[in-house]
């Protein structure tokens, strides 16, 4: 049987993290009261006009050179004709032959392998308004109309669900990254346009493409894409053409189905907008930008590895978040003990933020604070269980770990004598026990090793502890 | 911005323009319009002889560039001032007949 | 004294300030001059006689305080498609009835902190296209001079009721000549600034490359005083030009010695009525006895100049008049099912035929396949125009020009042939196409007793050279000052 291949593309929306909107002063604050944060301007009065929000400009900018697109020396915006009700000027204002930026690509990593995407533009334009659909009649919020958004556009170089989910996740966290959006898909940061065709393997010529649009979940991609290339393999192998249209995902169907209204000719009649001047950035604006770029998440995973030495695993977990991956480092500065701090960031750190449901900037221990309490614990000043009293103290806003320490004397004893002392009590004491142990019974040592650790108030090193026991109680009979 | 080339001076698909501009035209209005906008047509016609090589197209009358503005929030209007422009309102949207996707 | 409304807003202000009239004074006895003559003119669309009054008597406590102001209490008439907050702004179009402007244009702000008086909105071609004034859904305006006449347009209501003293100044605006041609069929003065001098915030778009704000007076002095009010940096209009705006300062300048003046064999060409060439060659002639040397230039695309114009303006209009929709403000028509539905019958309902033709000729020189054909076209002839003048602007520091190649003509005369109407803006539209500006200018009467005006352009950010040259000529033209002879 003939084999099928699919050809993907993706068009990426992006909100960008500005304050204002695009071309206007309003608030682009999510969740407030509809049509409150509209003006002439993003309402399409009579007589109002747009005027360019630099940082937008700014962060497009930054994220074509994380992308390593290049910045058109040349740029325009353009009015792009259409009517609809979430359109207030019933033109949008886009960018159509000379966008900010040009080409680059997406490293993806499908596995063991990875791939580059092509990129071929990314442009900047306005958001439309939310429609809200009644039974009778629909409601339209302006809100959102104006809000920043950048679209990015791949080449058709995908081929399945998987890879354009990884091309998905990995475009994400390049761009959370930057801090160019924060990409949260429930306020609707990133939503999607698919292009997906499918061909015969052994034909070269490319088959005809569905548009499916405005997919705003990872799922609803894979869903939709999933969907749409069996739909049409079914379609082709039944001998039926393949319409070229524009389709929208039902993710409670999980069904796509062709659109009513974009059913008309696209004769955008696009030209330049007359109320925007041209952007010609200036190169010192750009190498200053460039010079403000994070590294990448896979290269700073990368060096992790090989300048920490950290397994591989923890690396890629430490780089996953931009500030996590900072607050390692800042960590790492302070105290050698990479491993260690890894595994408390990994473990601690990173519970109390999912369990209070805080970023990294609002966790109440500093990084070098943190790096104190590790050095404390790596170099036997306490032991692991006085560290994570200590941990939870701090957590409290405690103070720094070596105060608390001091403060509630809580120093490892490690002073052969003096833990020989509490051992000698501890046999003294609990005869029982003593008798059981020698019977052979495994956890009457455990049981004396507590009693030691409580008489020391947690202080006395458990290992010499142990050891000490051990001795003075010689081997039991086996 | 090359979205083909058509021979000009044809005329005015009047009803074709008019859908695409989302305007309805009476039947009297369209023949006026298709008579009198094929006189016009034919009359900017002859801008095509003019030898236009390596001339740029000027799309500002201003020459300035790198306009922007800084990122800082205004205050917006009050929903019920907009509202009240509004044909058809309820408390907070704007109302308009049931859209069918 | 009574008859405050025949007087200029610059003699105005000195009166006031003099104690010699107060602003309730001046605004009753231009109420008055609407209330008399306002009636077959039809130059306003609305006035607010109450509201003005109050700004009157605001204005006159605050002059008592001391407060100054280079308009304090005087009112101006302002066209109605420029926004002022809590009026309507209809643009003479059925569409925009119910409007209430939230916000005020920068224009008027600016002349609302020098203490103007808005007082009502003038008539014009629905959304600014027309040459007559007659394509306002709310009737046509009369011509003072004759009312059987048009008074050109868009801005005709401006131009009348400044010409008949119903106003003391007005507000226009130019997008193809819509300031200038009305001024001349008038005999009142007009000034189309450079594109970018004065923001275009506020005031309801047209065509966004080529329109600009500018002010219609009963002589120079007065335009170049809400010219120099009104022009300089808005951040809200970002093709608002950075330059700072001279003050308009001394314009009397007792002639026109060591000024080159450029005559453009183009603008002298047959079909021009005998009449009106005849008042600008005169006019030509005083300038050169004022000492201006004239010296001949060449513009040698003003043919292309109606196509290219045409082209630019509809396709922009095409889009601008887009958000028409009946959703968010203006009128809606009943009875539609969807929205699209209810886009093409509140657009076909709210919009008249010469808007309705003009969005039908920019939308199709938009439309797929024939964008190259026409828009680019037009734009690169627009380069070469743009160039013409800058090599015409070598060898003058001004031009001068016939505005209209005819005087005010008859109602209903051209209105069935939109070709032969856009043809009457040759002399008008190269200069919004070059974004330069220009000067209408009484200069002298038709054998019919018609107005005929002069027309003074000047390079970019020329206002200055082109505001003296014409109050030089203004104080040895035989038209200046004359007023109809009305009822």
């Amino acid at each position: 049987m003939t084999k099928y291949k699919a050809t993907i593309g993706l068009e990426v929306h992006v909100q960008l993290k500005t304050r204002t909107k695009m071309f206007c002063g309003c608030s682009t604050s999510f969740g407030a009261p509809p049509n409150t944060q509209v003006c002439p301007v993003c309402l399409g009065y009579p007589g109002s006009l747009p005027v360019m929000n630099g940082e937008a400009i700014r962060l497009t900018v930054m994220a074509g050179l994380m992308l390593g697109c290049r910045v058109n020396p040349f740029s325009k915006f353009d009015r792009k004709n259409y009517f609809y009700p979430d359109m207030p000027k019933n033109y949008q204002i886009s960018q159509y032959d000379k966008p900010l930026c040009l080409g680059g690509g997406v490293d993806v990593e499908m596995g063991e392998q990875t791939r580059r995407i092509g990129l071929t533009r990314i442009h900047l334009e306005e958001d439309v308004a939310k429609n809200l659909h009644m039974a009778t009649w629909s409601g339209i919020d302006f809100n959102r109309a104006g809000v920043p958004l950048m679209e990015i556009v791949s080449e058709p170089e995908l081929s399945t669900p998987d890879e354009a989910m990884a091309y998905l996740q990995t475009l994400r966290q390049i761009l959370v990254y930057a801090g160019v959006s924060e990409c949260n898909m429930e306020e609707g940061n990133l939503r999607c346009d698919v292009n997906v065709s499918v061909r015969p393997e052994e034909q070269s010529a490319l088959g005809t493409k569905i548009e499916i649009k405005n997919l705003n979940t990872f799922k609803g991609v894979h869903g939709a894409l999933v969907y749409e290339i069996a739909r049409q393999i079914a379609a082709v192998q039944a001998g039926e053409p393949i319409r070229q249209e524009t389709r929208r995902w039902d993710s409670e169907m999980e069904e796509t189905f062709p659109m009513r209204t974009k059913e008309e000719a696209h004769d955008y009649r696009y030209f330049p907008e007359p109320d925007l001047m041209p952007v010609s950035l200036p190169a010192r604006w750009v190498r200053q930008w460039e010079s403000e770029l994070p590294e990448l998440p896979a290269t700073r995973r990368d060096r992790f590895i090989t300048q920490y030495g950290i397994p591989e695993y923890d690396a890629k977990v430490l780089s996953a978040d931009r500030a996590i991956g900072e607050y390692f480092e800042a960590a790492v500065r302070v105290s050698r003990h990479a491993k260690a701090i890894s595994n408390w960031v990994m473990t601690d750190v990173l519970r109390v933020l999912a369990e209070r449901a805080v970023s990294i900037e609002k966790f109440p221990i500093a990084a070098a604070e943190l790096a104190e309490l590790v050095e404390l614990a790596e170099t036997r000043q306490i032991n692991s269980n006085t560290a994570r009293t200590v941990f939870e103290v701090m957590l409290g806003g405690g103070g720094k770990a070596s105060d608390i320490v001091r403060e509630r004397g809580l120093t490892q004893v490690s002073d052969a004598g003096a833990i020989e002392v509490i051992v000698r009590q501890a046999i003294e004491s609990n005869p029982k026990s003593v008798e059981d142990y020698r019977n052979g019974k495994e956890a009457a040592m455990k049981f004396l090793i507590g009693q030691v650790m409580r008489a020391s108030k947690g202080k006395a090193n458990p290992q010499m502890a142990s050891e000490l026991l051990g001795r003075m109680l010689g081997p039991p009979s086996s | 911005m090359t979205q083909g080339k058509k021979q000009c001076g044809q005329g005015v698909d009047v009803k074709y323009v008019a859908n695409l501009a989302r305007m309805d035209l009476s039947g009297d209005e369209a023949d006026a319009f298709q008579r009198q906008l094929a006189r016009v047509v034919e009359y900017f016609r002859e801008l095509q002889e003019l030898d236009l090589t390596g001339v740029e197209p000027m799309a500002h009358a201003a020459v300035i560039e790198n306009v922007f503005r800084a990122d800082v929030p205004r205050e917006s209007l009050p929903r019920d001032e907009v509202l009240r422009n509004a044909p058809q309102a309820n408390a907070d949207l704007f109302v308009v007949p049931k859209i069918v996707e | 004294m009574d008859g405050w409304n025949r007087l200029t807003a610059h003699e105005l202000v000195d009166r006031m300030n003099r104690r010699e009239c107060s602003s309730e004074e001046v605004v009753r006895s231009v109420l008055d001059a609407i209330q008399s003559k306002d009636g077959p003119i039809h130059g306003y669309l609305s006035v607010d006689p109450e509201d003005a009054l109050a700004q009157a008597r605001a204005a006159d406590t605050a002059r008592r305080n001391g407060v100054s102001g280079r308009l304090m209490g005087v009112p101006v008439a302002v066209k109605d498609v420029l926004n002022v907050r809590g009026q309507s702004c209809t643009c003479a179009s059925r569409i925009l009835k119910g409007y209430t402007a939230p916000y005020d244009a920068t224009a008027i702000a600016r002349l609302r902190a020098e203490g103007a008086i808005f007082l009502g909105r003038t008539n014009m071609d629905e959304f600014a296209m027309g040459s007559t004034t007659e394509n306002s859904a709310y009737g046509v305006t009369r011509n003072p001079w004759d009312l059987g006449r048009v008074p050109g347009g868009s801005s005709g209501g401006s131009a009348a009721v400044v010409a008949a003293d119903e106003a003391i100044v007005a507000i226009g605006t130019d997008t193809g000549g819509s300031i200038r041609q009305p001024a001349s069929f008038c005999g009142c003065v007009g000034l189309k600034p450079t594109y970018g001098r004065v923001s275009r915030y506020g005031l309801t778009a047209y065509a966004s490359s080529l329109d600009q704000i500018g002010p219609m007076a009963k002589d120079v002095r007065d335009a170049a005083l809400l010219f120099e009010i009104m022009s300089g940096h808005d951040p809200m209009d970002s093709s608002s030009l950075p330059e700072a705006v001279p003050a308009a300062g001394d314009l009397l300048v007792p002639d026109l010695k060591g000024i080159r003046l450029g005559l453009p064999a183009e603008y002298f060409v047959s079909g021009m009525d005998a009449d009106v060439e005849r008042c600008v060659r005169h006019a030509v002639q005083q300038c050169k006895d004022l000492g201006a040397e004239i010296v001949e230039v060449s513009l040698p695309h003003t043919r292309a100049a109606i196509a290219t114009y045409y082209i630019i303006a509809t396709a922009e209009a095409s889009a601008n008049l887009a958000r028409f929709d009946g959703v968010r403000y203006g009128t809606r028509a009943t009875g539609a099912n969807e929205p699209i539905e209810l886009y093409k019958r509140t657009r076909a309902e709210g919009f008249g035929p010469e808007v309705k033709r003009r969005i039908i000729l920019g939308t199709y020189v938009l439309s797929s396949g024939y964008y190259d054909a026409y828009y680019v076209t037009a734009q690169k002839v627009r380069s070469l125009i743009r160039e013409d003048f800058g090599k015409a602007f070598s060898q003058c520091d001004a031009i001068l020009a016939p505005v209209s190649p005819t005087a005010a003509y008859q109602i209903g005369e051209k209105s069935e042939d939109p070709l032969q109407m856009y043809l009457g803006d040759i002399f008008t539209v190269p200069v919004n196409l070059a974004g330069i500006c220009g000067l209408s200018v009484p200069c002298g009467f038709t054998g019919a007793g018609l107005p005929v005006g002069l027309q003074v352009i000047g390079p970019a950010l020329g206002e200055m050279i082109v505001l003296k040259a014409g109050a030089a000529f203004e104080k040895v033209s035989c038209a200046a000052g004359r007023r109809p002879g009305l009822m």
